[in-house]
């Protein structure tokens, strides 16, 4: 395999507080490749925001990234700061949020939104701008995208407009698109459409993409790989057929154990008992041995354990026989 | 959705506008039968006129010439029809027609207002902006602090102060009056010559320190909240530089509730000249009133109250107006509506 577009390495974010220190990302790594779809999943406090708001530069203060490392298509880029970190969003990175009513600026038409972005990033005219911003319309599927171009956001559907956002993530070309639970605002009905087209649109052009989301049926129709995240640190990584029909972190045992899986047939819906360890009054050892059924002594002391080649970051990983995971 | 172009635009705003002129002149009628009630129940407009030594046949005369016996409807019409011309009667006090009195001190008042009102705005707005976009600078911080005073402390005492220091201590600048005016014909104004200049500057800052202070931390928290919204993240996510976030996506979005206030707070200046006119004995349509209502001068009186009304309702129209050419989805609503 070539190397890969993004590569994070025990990224750690800290949020000095007057508690103490939390730490919302906790020694996390994974790479995402060339036209590949990283799905990130976890309970909602997992921390799977925060580690996509850390590879873009957008950490809120005060968050901080102290330890690990970033890199994006073989440049370091966890210590650019602000105008080299600026000049990556957009063109080598994009974003897409949650929210698509929110995100776009509702005073300007999209089709100032889309050139302005253009216009940063490309050496084009103003002109050529219109013309690739109709173009980029019409790829995300907004119909008479050039009579649309001068419409202001509200003038639009909750699913046509993040479509524009997706046009504008992608107006510029990025290697890396953040999709932060890109669909959990949308309609039901829509959700599907708009993952589907993320999905074309990346593929086509070879982009890579980070897509955090709750939802494992987006995950399994969607991404190539997938990392289970629990209290900031990352439970398990692997394929995702791999990993949905035979996990091997107890955790995400659970998980899919608590989600409605069309191709595990109608199991009944097993809860893990109890929730996440709040980041202030995180246990010793392995952050889930409070809920493991599996945990002995040995994870409840440090170190805790590490995903050393395996999937799991689990002392007493699931074993699964071959019938069970083909 | 779209039909397409400005055109629908320019035919909504016009609606628009006609529908908020209606308006305007519904509340400019409610506020004249206040103006006019004051002729009618206030003292007794034949006494004023005729004083102690007069005749029952003088009495008749007056009450015909005024239209007293009319109904009440029909005086109400001719008080507006001759208010419409600004023909508000003689004064009591001085005999002459009250609007030739306020045509002659409504520059003054005129003139205060609008060099307060811009150095309101204009001052409120940026210090805003840098309060927001700074927020955790020190430079910032004395700014937001010095503010408090500027809304605690009552007009009256800012005008001393300033007084005291700059006319009194220093004797740079002068502590009453409008210094010399140039007489234009229709327009007597104080741009035009140095101590008409120097002369503006107290009451100016008097009047409008209040508003800009006010202005000012409402654009800053306005601009704050705003910063904070997610179209805000998603243009820092685009790589967009912070000029272009801060001047063209936060401001604009900023403006939009900070116009209406603004807009009254305008208003209000005119209306809070009144102190500022006393204090600096500004000869103003303010001056002018306070001075009526130690003589029960009705007439004076009742062409200040409509005088004032006509421009708060022409401020808050002009409002109205700048909020639809600004705001898109209010230009949709009311398609919607209709
Ligand atoms: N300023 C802050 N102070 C303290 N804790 C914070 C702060 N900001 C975020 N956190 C914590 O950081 C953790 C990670 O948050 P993050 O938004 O990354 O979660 P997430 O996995 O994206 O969840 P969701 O699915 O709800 O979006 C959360 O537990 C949150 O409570
Ligand atoms: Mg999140």
């Amino acid at each position: 395999m070539s190397d890969p577009v993004l590569s994070i390495r025990d990224l750690t974010v800290e949020i000095p507080t007057r508690g103490g220190l939390l730490r919302p990302v906790d020694q996390v790594s994974y790479d995402i490749a060339k036209g590949e779809i990283l799905g990130v999943v976890g309970e909602s406090g997992a921390g799977k925001s925060m580690a996509g708001n850390a590879v873009i530069g957008l950490l809120n203060r005060p968050a901080k990234i102290t330890g690990g490392e970033i890199w994006l298509n073989g440049t370091r880029i966890d210590k650019l700061q602000g105008e080299n970190m600026r000049r990556l969003r957009g063109k080598d990175i994009g974003m897409v949020f949650q929210d698509p009513l929110t995100s776009l600026n509702p005073l300007l038409t999209i089709g100032d939104q889309l050139t302005e972005t253009m216009l940063q990033h490309l050496s084009i005219t103003q002109t050529e701008a219109r013309k690739r911003a109709i173009a980029a319309l019409e790829e995300v599927g907004i119909p008479a995208a050039s009579e649309r171009l001068d419409s202001y956001p509200h003038e639009f559907s909750g699913g046509m407009r993040q479509r524009v956002v997706i046009a504008l993530a992608l107006c510029a070309e990025p290697s890396l698109i953040i999709a932060d639970e890109p669909t959990t605002a949308l309609d039901v009905s829509v959700q599907a459409q708009i993952i589907a087209l993320l999905k074309r649109l990346c593929r086509d052009r070879g982009t890579a993409v980070m897509l955090i989301t709750h939802d494992m049926g987006v995950i399994a129709e969607t991404a190539d790989r997938v990392a289970v995240m629990y209290a900031g640190r990352l439970a398990e990584l692997g394929p995702v057929r791999e990993v949905i029909t035979a996990p091997e972190h107890p955790y995400t045992d659970g998980l899919m154990g608590s989600t409605p899986l069309a191709s595990k047939g109608l199991k009944r819906l097993r809860q893990i008992p109890g929730s996440m360890p709040r980041l202030t009054a995180m246990p010793t050892g392995c952050a889930f041995h409070p809920r493991c059924p599996k945990a002995q002594d040995i994870c409840r002391h440090d170190p805790r354990p590490r995903r050393d080649g395996g999937r799991a970051a689990c002392h007493f990983p699931i074993t699964h026989s071959a019938e069970e995971t083909a | 959705m779209t039909l397409g172009g400005d055109c629908r635009n320019c035919r909504l705003m016009l609606a628009y506008a006609l529908r908020r002129v209606l308006q305007s002149f519904l509340v400019l009628l409610v506020v004249g039968l206040v103006a006019f009630s004051m002729f009618r129940f206030v003292g007794d407009p034949v006494d004023n006129l005729l004083g102690q030594e007069r005749t029952q046949e003088d009495i008749e005369r007056v009450r015909a010439d005024l239209g007293l016996d009319d109904p009440f409807l029909v005086q109400y019409w001719t008080f507006l029809k001759k208010a419409a011309t600004g023909d508000f009667g003689l004064s009591y006090r001085q005999a002459r027609p009250v609007g030739d009195i306020i045509a002659e001190r409504a520059p003054a008042t005129l003139e205060l207002a609008l060099v307060s009102g811009t150095m309101a705005i204009f001052f409120g707005v940026v210090l805003g902006i840098f309060t927001a976009i700074r927020r955790d600078g020190w430079v910032a911080n004395v700014i937001m602090s010095t503010s408090l005073i500027g809304v605690s402390l009552p007009t009256f005492l800012i005008g001393i102060l300033l007084i005291y220091l700059f006319s009194v201590e220093l004797g740079w600048l002068p502590s009453f009056g409008r210094g010399e005016v140039v007489d234009l014909g229709w327009w007597t104004t104080g741009f035009l010559t140095a101590s008409g200049l120097k002369a503006l500057i107290l009451p100016s800052i008097t009047l409008g320190l209040y508003q800009m202070t006010l202005i000012m931390r409402l654009v800053r928290s306005e601009m704050l909240e705003v910063l904070r919204a997610d179209y805000i993240r998603f243009a820092r996510a685009r790589g967009l530089r912070e000029k272009s976030v801060n001047f063209r996506h936060a401001l604009k979005n900023t403006l939009v509730p900070v116009i209406t206030v603004t807009g009254l707070q305008l208003g209000s200046i005119i209306a809070f000249a009144i102190i500022t006119e006393t204090v600096f004995q500004w000869p103003g349509v303010g001056l002018l009133f306070i001075n009526a209502i130690q003589f029960v001068d009705i007439p004076v009186m009742a062409a200040y109250l409509m005088l004032i009304s006509v421009m708060f309702v022409g401020i808050n129209l002009v409002v109205d107006l700048l909020y639809f050419a600004i705001d898109p989805r209010l230009r949709a609503d009311r398609t919607k509506a209709h």
